[in-house]
């Protein structure tokens, strides 16, 4: 079973799997191009002190983008796989 | 072969993923004569150098960073402009430099130029960092039908390889493109696209094909891409309606799924980042990270407003020597006053921001270089965001606090020409050092601990050093409402979500950090200094004529006393092209409580605020020679009256005044270095117009509100 929830929401060090990149078509595409497309596995690794940005983990590079952003993309997480 | 001219070298460009290593192969494969241009138009460096590869003279072009050659603004242009010569000269081949140690991503970028049919050579860089199998080079020539070579830039690594490869490769023909099928909708949209890309930029087949993918990946009603025929967009926009809105998204998941399938075997396991996850699980803490960030920029901070004062001393000891030789020359005519006042003294001015410029980039290189600069704007983000900045805004902003001349040029570490010019138009309203020496003098001179000596609830406080820290907070306050106001208004653009690699911790390279600072610290000299030096040869002959007759000293054939000299001296200011302005804009700041002697002051200032203190000397006729410490000079400030009899300096007219120095693009070299890095004379003209336009109305406000309220 997996559920589907928004980027932002994902507890840190949860593996996910990308489903859908929303947001402004720039942020898609260049998000995407970083190899973020459907079917990729992320993972949160990290927070910002002061709350955001996130620091995620996709094809072995680290990116890190606002919370307003990860609010618009769509991951399928294991579902009752908790943090840590 | 491929129709070059036979008198020029090959072109051959560096292209890559930013942090791959590019710059510094660059270095290695060229020598030390990196020619620095720009791309037509806009801010873009375009470095190039001669080099010997294959055995081959050949020219070295260094190609700005990208993750991919499809782009939304001016700048992201740059790469598909360089490898297709759009508006510069085609390259013969291109290098790509990729990071083995995250190859999929860069891989895509290979995949892209492969598909354009761009001749190539791969430069599989950091093989030597991959963790247990490196990248398999063989699989991956087989697969990209380009060579593909393991190399590490850092150790030179791999070098005889590569430079056989590109040897090779410049005598080839040129291989096929490579061709992937796409979705049906997508190959619909291509189809429809490719005869009119034939037609519009004289491509055929493959290129054109390629030209139609690139296209429909870049095109959208909010781009914004220089030179693309309007009816290219037109027809982009009807394919995105025919095939749907998605079409750029499939294309870049199709290319991802072929990198999944053919080339992930070939890429080696993933590399050990241990080293930099245990550095950064102290670098990003929550309290060690802020530690850390407040040590590393204090550091930047104090080599600039410290550090520096020994190496300008010795830049002014030289620049005294060189006026003495002058003198002894020239005499005092007009050509060894020209001379010494005018041109030494303009060098002067320039070679003085040496030191600091120098400092700063050692520091910007070394940050840029390991790494931390992308920690330090993911630490800040939440913080600049929230006045419209970039996170990396904070080095800039923070060396405006020394000096706005080095801090302009570090507007440089960010990507986009917007925040750039953000940053640029709030860095000159941080309290630089060199109002401290005014606000000192106003502030000794007319806030004397005798008079004024504030107590809060009985306990006496250090009234002189709050009102320095006021000023301090005042300018920091001022800065960031400019740039929130400026970035809603002039510099209203939409909101650009933060995408931030941080990349893996890498100790600089001396060489890289050597050729950052050079290169800054020569491009100022050759292209500011001429401006700054100009307008010090100008602003020294308006405070110079025209000349009063010299005085006959009294009784005849004695020299004059030193009271008689500063006393000619004022008049002899008075007099000038200066004097007059000043009394010409006397109607103008008498609202802000000063008088036209003030007026000569700020115009003399023009030339660097601290200046200010010796045209004060100047225009009160106690000499040139004083500091802000000059007790002479702070008691003339005291004794003068206006015609009425009334002190002109009021403690409301030294807030007024500090207000005004505060606020005020009083810096010709401020405005010299934003020319350069925006060339044109548009930006440092606003700049120059809204900081006195706002130090004058605030001004205005202290002064008129103050004296209705019975202070002054």
């Amino acid at each position: 079973m997996t559920q589907t929830v928004a980027l932002a929401s994902l507890p840190k060090h949860t593996a996910a799997v990308v489903r859908v990149v929303g947001g402004a078509r720039s942020f898609r595409r260049r998000m995407m191009e970083l190899g973020l497309v459907p079917g990729t596995a992320v993972v949160i690794t990290n927070v910002a002190p002061l709350g955001d940005p996130l620091e995620l983990l996709v094809r072995n590079c680290r990116l890190s983008i606002r919370r307003a952003e990860a609010e618009a993309i769509q991951v399928l997480r294991p579902d009752g796989a908790g943090a840590k | 072969m491929n129709g070059r001219s036979a008198d020029r070298p090959p072109l051959v460009a560096l292209v890559g993923n930013p942090n791959t290593g590019k710059s510094l192969l660059f270095n290695r494969l060229t020598g030390s004569n990196a020619r620095v241009g720009n791309y037509p138009g806009i801010t873009v460096e375009r470095r190039t150098a001669g080099g010997v590869l294959g055995g081959k003279p050949v020219e070295l072009l260094d190609v700005p960073g990208a993750y991919s050659l499809s782009a939304r603004s001016a700048e992201e242009q740059v790469a598909i402009r360089s490898l297709l010569g759009w508006g510069v000269q085609a390259p013969d081949l291109a290098l790509v430099v990729v990071d083995s140690t995250q190859l999929l991503r860069n891989l895509y970028l290979v995949l892209q130029i492969r598909e354009l049919g761009v001749p190539c050579v791969v430069a599989l860089n950091m093989a030597d960092e991959v963790e247990g199998a490196p990248p398999d080079q063989a699989a991956l020539t087989r697969l990209f039908g380009v060579p593909c070579v393991a190399v590490s830039a850092r150790t030179r690594h791999g070098f005889d390889a590569l430079h056989e490869a590109v040897g090779r490769a410049l005598d080839a023909a040129h291989p096929s493109a490579l061709r992937l099928t796409y979705p049906d909708p997508v190959e619909a949209a291509v189809a429809e696209l490719s005869p009119l890309v034939s037609a519009l930029w004289q491509v055929q087949g493959t290129r054109a094909r390629a030209l139609a993918l690139w296209a429909l990946t870049s095109l959208d009603g909010e781009d914004e891409l220089v030179d693309i025929p309007p009816e290219l967009r037109e027809a982009v926009a009807a394919a995105m309606t025919h095939g749907g809105e998605d079409l750029d998204e499939e294309i870049i998941a199709t290319r991802y799924a072929w990198l999944d399938e053919h080339a992930a075997h070939a890429s080696g396991a993933a590399p050990a980042r241990t080293t930099t996850e245990r550095i950064d699980a102290v670098l990003l803490h929550p309290v060690g990270g802020f530690a850390v960030f407040v040590g590393v920029m204090l550091m930047v901070f104090q080599s600039l407003f410290s550090w520096a004062d020994p190496f300008i001393g010795v830049v002014e000891a030289l620049m005294e020597l060189l006026a003495q030789g002058g003198r002894a020359l020239f005499g005092q005519g007009f050509v060894g006053d020209l001379l010494v006042e005018g041109v030494i003294g303009g060098v002067g001015n320039v070679v003085v921001f040496l030191p600091q410029i120098l400092l700063l980039f050692l520091f910007i290189g070394i940050l840029e270089d390991s790494g931390y600069m992308a920690r330090a704007a993911y630490l800040m983000d939440r913080v600049m965001r929230s006045v419209g900045l970039h996170g990396r805004a904070f080095v800039p902003m923070l060396s405006g606090y020394a000096c706005a001349v080095p801090a302009v040029m570090a507007t440089r570490t960010m990507e986009r020409q917007r925040d750039r010019l953000l940053t640029m138009m709030v860095v000159p309203l941080m309290s630089c050092s060199a109002r401290l020496p005014v606000y000192t003098l106003i502030i000794a001179a007319l806030f004397p601990p005798e008079t004024f000596s504030p107590h809060l609830a009985g306990i006496p406080l250090p009234g002189q050093g709050l009102l320095m820290a006021g000023m301090y907070l005042f300018s920091t306050v001022m800065a960031l409402l400019a740039a929130s106001v400026i970035g809603r208004t002039v510099l209203k653009g939409p909101k650009v979500p933060l995408i931030l690699e941080l990349p893996p911790l890498r100790l600089p390279a001396a060489g890289s950090v050597l050729r950052l600072m050079w290169s800054r610290a020569r491009a100022f000299l050759s292209e500011a200094g001429t401006v700054i030096l100009a307008c010090t040869v100008l602003l020294w002959g308006l405070l110079k004529f025209p000349e009063l007759p010299p005085p006959d000293p009294e009784p005849p054939a004695v020299e004059l006393s030193v009271e008689q000299q500063a006393a000619y001296d004022a008049a002899a200011l008075e007099h000038s092209a200066a004097g007059r302005l000043g009394k010409a804009i006397e109607p103008a700041i008498a609202p802000l409580g000063f008088d036209w002697k003030i007026g000569v002051g700020l115009i003399g200032a023009f030339a660097a605020r601290e200046v200010f203190v010796s045209t004060m000397g100047l225009v009160y006729g106690v000499g040139g020679d004083v500091d802000e410490e000059s007790v002479s000079l702070r008691e003339s400030m005291a004794r003068q009256t206006h015609a009425d009899g009334t002190p002109v300096y009021t403690p409301l007219v030294g807030i007024s005044l500090m207000v005004f120095i505060a606020l005020a693009a009083q810096c010709m070299s401020t405005l010299a270095v934003v020319k350069r890095e925006t060339h044109g004379y548009r930006w440092p003209a606003f700049l120059f117009v809204y900081m006195t336009g706002l130090a004058w109305m605030t001004s205005l406000l202290v002064f008129q509100l103050g004296s209705a309220l019975g202070f002054g």
